[in-house]
């Protein structure tokens, strides 16, 4: 890069106020023509607030202070009018949830051109052979075809580069990237990234991308700034900082690869034996359409033995946690299942209650799986109700101090509401809530996906000494091989329903049979690991 | 899912000052609930009292009788008597001297008594062998805040007494569509596919009947009782919070923490009763503010039509409607109920609104 190109977008000291909270305290960064500059930093480090506030996007009760120069027109104060036609023709955004930043009500074609036809002043035949253009550039496959799409008849990753192609309609010179491969499976992420880097070389932009993750900003990045609290912690060169990061928050966030485990105990009996699982759903017809069955798991079969881990990796749809609660028998489900050498297959609800004591169940969104209306305490010993009625309230009490306890978390928690505590505390909430009862298999689904890197190590730090001290067996379901490789004895990789792949984790990882295996592997590891 | 974490704090912050309308309507209603329970009590009128002698009397802060109804009462005695009345003011009590041509009866000094206006008479002397009389009669106050109705009803109480009507039917109407309503609808949503179905397609049937003939049959059956509106208002408008709890249900049922409490192993009244039903509490809240006021305004209109409270005890549909009748002459009959009507309504649909942003 040209550290000598002229700046494109400068911002000093740069101030966004809540009320009395500050959510960016004084940031300056500057950001020359043609340059990726990737801003990092967790969950409610203010990176998104940043870029937001230069842009004036924020909502009203937000007050933002200091200075935006774009080519040296101060954005916080340009009229309302200047920065519109700024915005989309100039400086485009791609946000991370595609399919909340494009209209379902509309094609994708008519979406692109509606930018090109308010923002270029394109006629609105050539504004639709442009659009054709522009999916092709944004490497859509059979563009004609996908310009009379509604966004629900595409996939994450289509959708993504549909948002990307509406960004890029208006040659913009800055292209600000916010989280844009967050919601995609590492696979789709992967490509999204290519494109990105791509399309920034022959489009010329400048870039901002915005990440939770080092290891995918390793790869277009040019100038690295890490973000902590509201603040700059420390910024420099891509390939400097990760040589020789010299805060010590960067190297808590280079060093966050969760370690892999050492594998042990194979002669433990088995706990878990399913045989030839299938889950299928009948999909409601509308009025005049017949029911049709949706195939979601397919003549699966595994087994774990007790104290062990089985990991089970596959992208979003792969049926996944459909599997995960078939196994619970939580979904009605074809196959044998048997548990600790008692088949499941016959039982029903009431016959099943006594055995859930001894299969949980822990969810990826500790925001949902936790009653916004019950306090801690209740939620931890809800399980004590179902199981053991006769345990008075001042007992339960009690085994909740100590449930929470158990994973690390202070007990005077108890009293608080889920909303009162972070994402990781309420994961271990999550987990405490299993764990009351002292199973022996979990099934955990996804159970830091939706968590900081940071706190990911904790919580799986957490699970594995569980693990020691109590014998359990794990099912753990996530896309992201770094953690599955970190924590599972036996990997299964699913697609489609499928298991295609399964064998001990050292030669999956190491040897990889099917081409599905290695596509995420280099996926996870570009991203994750480089 | 990213970086929801600033959003919330700042919401109830920005929140905490604007909800003001919230606790306006909240003082609004306690101070009329607290009106309509005590004020009847410390209002000095039994709300079915009939003063022959006040009849639609303007609303006003002070005592009755004034100097010219004191007048023209003694007047009119005057004249049923058959005597000449001299009358001196002496405090709160008159002193009249009675001439007649005969002797005066001392019982005719009942119709003193029997007047709205006076205590019993006492003799303080007779002279020329009883015709002439001197009497002390004292005087009684009273005050109409509200003024009084055609029959000489004090308003003030009686829309105390109302309101106590109002209220309760608004309440325990409410509270009747509440339970039978949430449980219904919670069962139907969560039990979903074909009960869902059929019960949703009851409730259907039951919509369709018009509530007016509804509400008429059953008078005809059980003749006009005070708990039948209740029964009639209830049984209508439980279907809407069935309706709105289903819908919630069916979104909370696919929520993790259902999944969750089914993994655990809880039962499904366990899984409604722990998870579904607090959940939904918000728009129940919500709608329940907006259910109560519609109750009140079923009752006055089913008051209005003759069906609903009957004389003398009375509510604010009954007293709107006799307002309305006298409008040209009293218009104070019609303003003070419709006041207390308007504001209940009011607060409670600025409650509900509040809480249903809230939700």
């Amino acid at each position: 890069m040209d550290v000598s190109a002229e700046p494109l977008l400068q911002l000093r000291d740069l101030r966004v106020s809540y009320g009395a909270t500050l959510a960016v305290k004084g940031l300056s960064l500057t950001v020359r023509r043609g340059e990726t500059a990737a801003i990092v930093g967790e969950s409610g480090s203010g990176k998104s607030q940043t870029v937001l506030a230069a842009l004036r996007l924020l909502p009203r009760h937000a007050h933002t202070s200091g200075s935006v120069l774009f080519e040296g027109m101060e954005l916080l104060t340009l009229s309302q009018k200047r920065l519109d036609s700024l915005l989309g023709r100039r400086i485009a955004v791609v946000f991370q949830e595609p399919m909340s930043s494009l209209d379902p009500l509309f094609t994708v074609g008519s979406q692109i051109g509606a930018v090109l036809r308010l923002k270029a002043g394109l006629p609105r035949r050539a504004a639709y052979a442009r659009a054709k253009e522009l999916l092709d550039l944004a490497g859509i496959a059979e563009p004609g075809r996908r310009l009379h799409a509604y966004p629900h008849e595409l996939s994450g990753g289509q959708r993504q580069r549909v948002a990307i192609a509406m960004a890029i309609a208006c040659n913009p010179d800055l292209l600000i990237a916010d989280e844009p491969t967050t919601a995609l499976d590492v696979t789709v992420a992967a490509k999204i990234l290519d494109l990105l880097a791509k399309l920034k070389q022959s489009l010329g932009m400048a870039m901002i991308f915005i990440s939770h993750d080092l290891g995918i900003v390793r790869r277009i990045a040019d100038t690295i700034h890490v973000m902590r609290n509201g603040e700059i912690v420390e910024s420099g060169a891509a390939a400097k900082i990760f040589a020789n990061p010299r805060h010590d928050y960067t190297r808590v966030l280079l060093e966050n690869m969760p370690r892999a485990r050492r594998h042990a105990r194979r002669d433990a009996p088995v706990l878990l034996r399913a045989e030839n699982i299938g889950v299928k759903f009948t999909l409601r017809g509308g009025l005049f359409e017949a029911k049709r069955a949706f195939t979601a798991v397919a003549g699966v079969s595994l087994c774990l033995d007790q104290g062990r881990t089985l990991g089970l990796v596959g992208e979003s749809g792969s049926g996944k946690s459909t599997l995960a609660r078939a196994l619970l028998k939580l979904v009605p489900a074809s196959g044998r299942i048997s548990f600790d050498g008692r088949d499941l297959a016959g039982l029903d609800r009431a016959a099943m209650r006594p055995l859930r004591r001894s299969m949980q169940l822990v969810f990826q969104d500790p925001y949902g799986s936790l009653s916004p209306c019950m306090r801690v305490s209740d939620i931890v010993t809800e399980g004590l109700r179902v199981h053991d009625p006769a345990i008075s309230r001042k007992q339960r009490d009690t085994r909740a101090a100590l449930a929470l306890e158990e994973v690390l978390l202070d007990p005077e928690l108890r009293q608080r509401f889920p909303q009162e505590l972070s994402g990781g505390q309420r994961q271990r909430v999550a987990i405490a809530r299993a764990m009351i009862l002292k199973p022996r298999l979990v099934v955990l689904d996804e159970p830091t996906s939706a968590l900081d890197r940071t706190v990911q190590i904790g919580i799986l730090a957490l699970l594995e000494d569980l693990q020691d001290a109590h014998g359990l067996a794990y099912v753990l379901i996530s896309h992201d091989l770094a953690v599955i490789r970190a924590a599972a004895d036996e990997i299964a990789v699913m697609k489609d329903g499928r298991i295609v792949e399964q064998g001990p984790t050292q030669d999956i990882v190491e040897r990889p049979r099917e081409p599905y295996t290695r596509s995420l592997l280099a996926a996870a590891l570009q991203t994750g690991e480089a | 899912m990213n970086e929801p974490a600033p959003a919330m704090p700042i919401s109830f912050t920005a929140g905490a000052t604007r909800n003001w309308p919230l606790r306006v309507s909240l003082f609004i209603l306690g101070s009329i609930a607290l009106l309509c329970l005590i004020g009847p009590l410390v209002s000095g009128h039994p709300y079915d009292q009939v003063y022959r002698d006040y009849v639609l009397v303007r609303p006003s802060l002070f005592a009755h009788p004034d100097a010219s109804e004191i007048d023209n009462a003694i007047a009119a005695i005057a004249r049923r008597m058959h005597v000449h009345i001299e009358a001196t003011r002496d405090g709160e009590t008159m002193h009249l001297t009675l001439d007649a041509e005969k002797p005066v009866d001392p019982r005719v000094l009942r119709a003193f008594a029997r007047s709205d206006l006076f205590a019993p008479a006492h003799i303080a002397a007779t002279e020329d062998e009883g015709r002439r009389l001197e009497i002390d009669v004292p005087l009684k106050r009273m005050v109409f805040l509200f003024g009084t109705d055609a029959n000489g009803r004090d308003l003030f109480t009686r829309v105390l007494i109302a309101g106590r009507i109002s209220l309760a039917v608004g309440l325990l109407a409410s509270f009747v569509a509440l339970t039978i309503g949430v449980a219904y609808g919670a069962v139907a949503g969560y039990a979903g596919g074909r009960i869902d179905s059929l019960m949703m397609r009851a409730i259907e049937i039951v919509y369709a009947l018009p509530f007016i003939f509804f509400v008429i049959v059953l008078v005809m059956v059980f003749g006009r009782h005070f708990v039948l509106i209740f029964v009639a208002i209830g049984a209508v408008e439980w279907l809407d919070m069935a309706r709105i709890v289903r819908g919630q249900t069916l979104s909370i049922k696919q929520r993790d923490f259902v999944a969750a409490a089914e993994a655990l192993g809880a039962t499904t009244p366990a899984i409604l009763w722990r998870h579904v039903i607090p959940n939904a509490a918000g728009p129940i809240a919500a709608y329940l503010a907006v259910l109560v006021p519609r109750v009140i305004l079923l009752e006055s209109f089913v008051s209005f039509l003759g069906l609903g409270v009957q004389e003398p005890l009375t509510s604010w549909g009954v007293l709107v409607a006799d307002g309305a009748r006298n409008i040209q002459g009293s218009i104070h009959l019609l303003i003070f109920p419709a006041l207390f009507l308007g504001a209940t309504l009011g607060a409670l649909q600025s409650l509900g609104d509040g809480w249903r942003a809230r939700a």
